[in-house]
């Protein structure tokens, strides 16, 4: 929801990054209040995942420029642990699978880690097991998850929920969704759109990478950006999504339609 | 015949070059077998056994890096020390440090220490009175006399550290369960290197399961902060359809030497399920031997090499097929941290007698650092033309968007990467029989504990 004079959580400018020397994002600039829910929509290739991944700080991609703030921070200063701590939280494309490493005790790990971070008290095994079965409600996941190993042998959709699942449980101020919509039947859409409307408060927001209008008619945003070619090129109300699938991209990524919108 | 090795007699002997001098000095550090408890038969053939390992081994040498065998595995450091023949008995005291009995075998467990058993350290209260479990001392007929068609008579070419080991050995840990009886209790042997010198140990382990007999036991090497060189020899015998769980650890410090030689003998139908782990030693060298002597035999072997800092940790297995039908499954790790450098030759020998073999191996390695060294060779000789033998190596770094993954999550990377350590290496751990070991080797690979 749009709230006059909330406070500004994610503040990029001018950003550009290149991997490998190849330059992919070409000058990303993008406001986020809090309370606020914006859908990023754009052809294969545009740069979403690689500009999801910036903000999460993966190693790979070089910011050559430009500037990331959130809550006022340097966010590019911030290793990925740290921005993760401070509240970013990415749900990515494609969710690994790390074989060995317990799911229940990477979700521990990972859930001490932020409260530590903010002073709060640290979960035993006992205590934090009646948390998580907590959440799992949410993302409506059966237990056994738990005890297999992150990921492996996991279908899409319950990659994708388990997601869902570290995000319930790490209560992100601004989470980024990459496609966590693609892959999935209508019962898994509806719970994981569920989720994150679950997860969705005044003080929080979100950024949804999508490719379909679909789950926007179970989670409204406030806003839609197109990007494309490493920027973003239109940004609208939740109307041009639906513009954007019945028309596709090439009327505001094409070089004149784009000339003729500004 | 008793061959005595004096510093004036050597220059007659005939050590000449460097490398046969010094194993003679090795040879001369050896202690008399003690006969106090044995009857005069099998103290002597106990004598002569040894004599005539010390006199085979006039001809060898310590292995040279010239040696195939001993390609990446020099022993150079190890002639730069001279070690002393283990004497006095330690006090209590000194071994208060060594915690390292485990509480599920506080009842079966035999100690050895610097070679010589330790009565009061040890227990067998808990085992069934049928078991033999003790040393060569304590074995009543008609183990006592059986003890000859079984010590130091495993199959295959004995190689200069084994001879070594039987010439210099003053008593043997032995374990002997009788036809039928299945031992439920695990059974630990350990064995301490320990005191202010820089002592040498021939530690011997003799494990017989007879016919349908059934057991579990630990071999487990520790030492003190002294740069000790152990130099052990476990045979293991697996009658008719017996089966012989055995967890081998080497958790030595990194500033001792240790070689170890496992032979296994299975006959038919016999199973081993053999789980090892090696952390530990400046130089170490594990030669694993099974031979599959009957029809159906089953072998399991699961290993982890975990090294760091300088550390050079050699494995050798060999799995000598000659029957129909035998299977064996070989998982080897290694994770190799800093400068630490990792040997793994895995021979598989199937004769055209073995139709029907079903041979599986696999390595796995895991280089931590840039600067880590793994040399692996699968070895497979295979007559048989009806068999099923696969192999495959793999060596790899930890996943760099595997450690991302977890630190988007909060976890630092310091902590995300022991996490992946910890689960490369929890497959091999996860086989260790016994709960407690499992723990305390986990602990060593510190998983996070939050
Ligand atoms: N690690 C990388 N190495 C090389 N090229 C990369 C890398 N990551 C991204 N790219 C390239 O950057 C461009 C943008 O990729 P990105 O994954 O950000 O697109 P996307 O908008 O998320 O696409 P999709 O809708 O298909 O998920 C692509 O051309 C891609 O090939
Ligand atoms: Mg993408």
């Amino acid at each position: 929801m749009i709230v006059e004079n909330s406070e500004v959580i994610l503040s990029v400018k001018d950003l550009t990054a290149s991997v490998e020397g190849t330059p992919i994002l070409k000058g990303v600039s993008l406001d986020v209040k809090a309370g606020e829910i914006h859908a990023i929509m754009g052809p294969n290739g545009s740069g979403k995942s690689t500009f999801s991944k910036v903000l999460a700080g993966h190693p790979s991609y070089e910011v050559t420029g430009g500037e990331i703030r959130f809550k006022g921070e340097n966010l590019l200063e911030l290793e990925p642990e740290e921005r993760a701590r401070t509240g970013v939280f990415l749900a990515f494309q494609y969710p690994l699978e790390i074989p060995g490493v317990s799911n229940l005790d990477f979700l521990r790990v990972a859930y001490n880690s932020r409260q530590k971070h903010k002073g709060l008290e640290e979960l035993d095994a006992f205590d934090f097991d009646e948390l998580v079965q907590e959440k799992l409600d949410i993302v409506k996941m059966n237990a056994s998850f738990l005890n297999r190993s992150v990921n492996e042998g996991f279908s899409g959709g319950e990659k994708k929920r388990n997601e869902i699942l570290q995000m319930a449980l790490l209560e992100p101020t601004l989470a980024i969704l990459d496609e966590t919509d693609s892959g999935l039947d209508i019962d898994a859409l509806k719970i994981v759109a569920n989720g994150v409307t679950q997860l969705t408060t005044p003080e929080n927001a979100v950024i949804l990478i999508t490719h379909y209008q679909r789950l926007l008619n179970y989670i409204q945003p406030d806003y839609v950006h197109v990007m494309e070619g490493g920027r973003i090129v239109t940004t609208g109300g939740k109307e041009l999504a639906l513009e954007l699938e019945e028309r596709g991209y090439e009327w505001v990524t094409e070089p004149e339609a784009t000339e003729a919108r500004v | 015949m008793t061959i005595q090795v004096s510093p004036g007699q050597l220059a007659k002997s005939k050590a000449t070059t460097q490398r046969e001098v010094y194993l003679a000095a090795l040879l001369n550090q050896r202690s008399e077998f003690d006969r106090q408890n044995l009857s005069a038969d099998l103290g002597d053939w106990l004598q002569d056994l040894r004599d005539r390992a010390s006199v085979r081994l006039q001809d060898l040498a310590i292995p040279s890096p010239k040696d195939e065998e001993w390609r990446f595995t020099d022993l150079s450091s190890l002639l730069q020390v001279s070690f002393q023949a283990a004497t006095a008995a330690l006090s209590a005291e000194a071994l208060a440090g060594f915690n390292a009995v485990l509480p599920e075998t506080a009842e079966s467990c035999l100690v050895f220490v610097n070679g010589r058993y330790m009565p009061s350290l040890s227990s067998t209260a808990g085992l069934p009175q049928s078991v033999t479990v003790g040393n060569v001392g304590q074995l009543e007929e008609p183990y006592a006399a059986r003890l000859r068609h079984y010590l130091a008579q495993q199959p295959g070419s004995e190689e200069v550290f084994t001879t070594l080991n039987t010439a210099s050995m003053t008593d043997a840990a032995v374990i002997w369960v009788p036809k039928n009886q299945v031992v439920e209790t695990p059974i630990q042997l350990l064995f301490i290197s320990a005191g202010e010198t820089a002592t040498l140990s021939h530690p011997r382990c003799l494990v017989v399961a007879e016919p349908n007999s059934q057991v579990t036991f630990i071999e487990d090497y520790v030492t003190g902060d002294r740069g000790y060189f152990t130099n052990a020899v476990t045979e293991i015998w697996i009658e008719e359809n017996a089966q012989v769980n055995h967890t081998r650890v080497q958790r030595d410090r990194s500033n001792a030497f240790h070689i170890g030689k496992t032979a296994v003998s299975q006959a038919r139908h016999a199973r081993y399920i053999g789980t090892t782990i090696s952390m530990g030693g400046k130089v170490s060298r594990h030669n694993l031997e099974i031979f599959q002597l009957g029809e159906q035999t089953e072998t399991t072997l699961n290993s982890l090499t975990m090294i760091a800092g300088e550390q050079l940790s050699d494995t050798h297995s060999t799995i000598a097929y000659s029957s129909p039908y035998g299977t064996s499954r070989q998982l080897h790790k290694c994770i190799v941290d800093d400068q630490a450098h990792a040997v793994f030759n895995g021979k598989v020998v199937v004769p055209q007698a073995a139709q029907l073999t079903d041979a599986g191996q696999l390595n796995r390695n895991l280089l931590i650092s840039p600067k880590a060294r793994v040399d692996a060779k699968p070895q497979l000789e295979i007559v048989a033309d009806n068999v099923k033998c696969t192999h495959g190596a793999t060596v790899g770094q930890l996943d760099a968007d595997e450690v991302f993954y977890l630190q988007s999550r909060g976890i630092d990377a310091d902590s995300a990467r022991k996490l992946l350590i910890y689960a490369f290496a929890f497959e091999i751990i996860e086989q260790v029989p016994i709960a407690s070991l499992q723990q305390a080797l986990s602990q060593s690979i510190s998983p996070p504990t939050s």
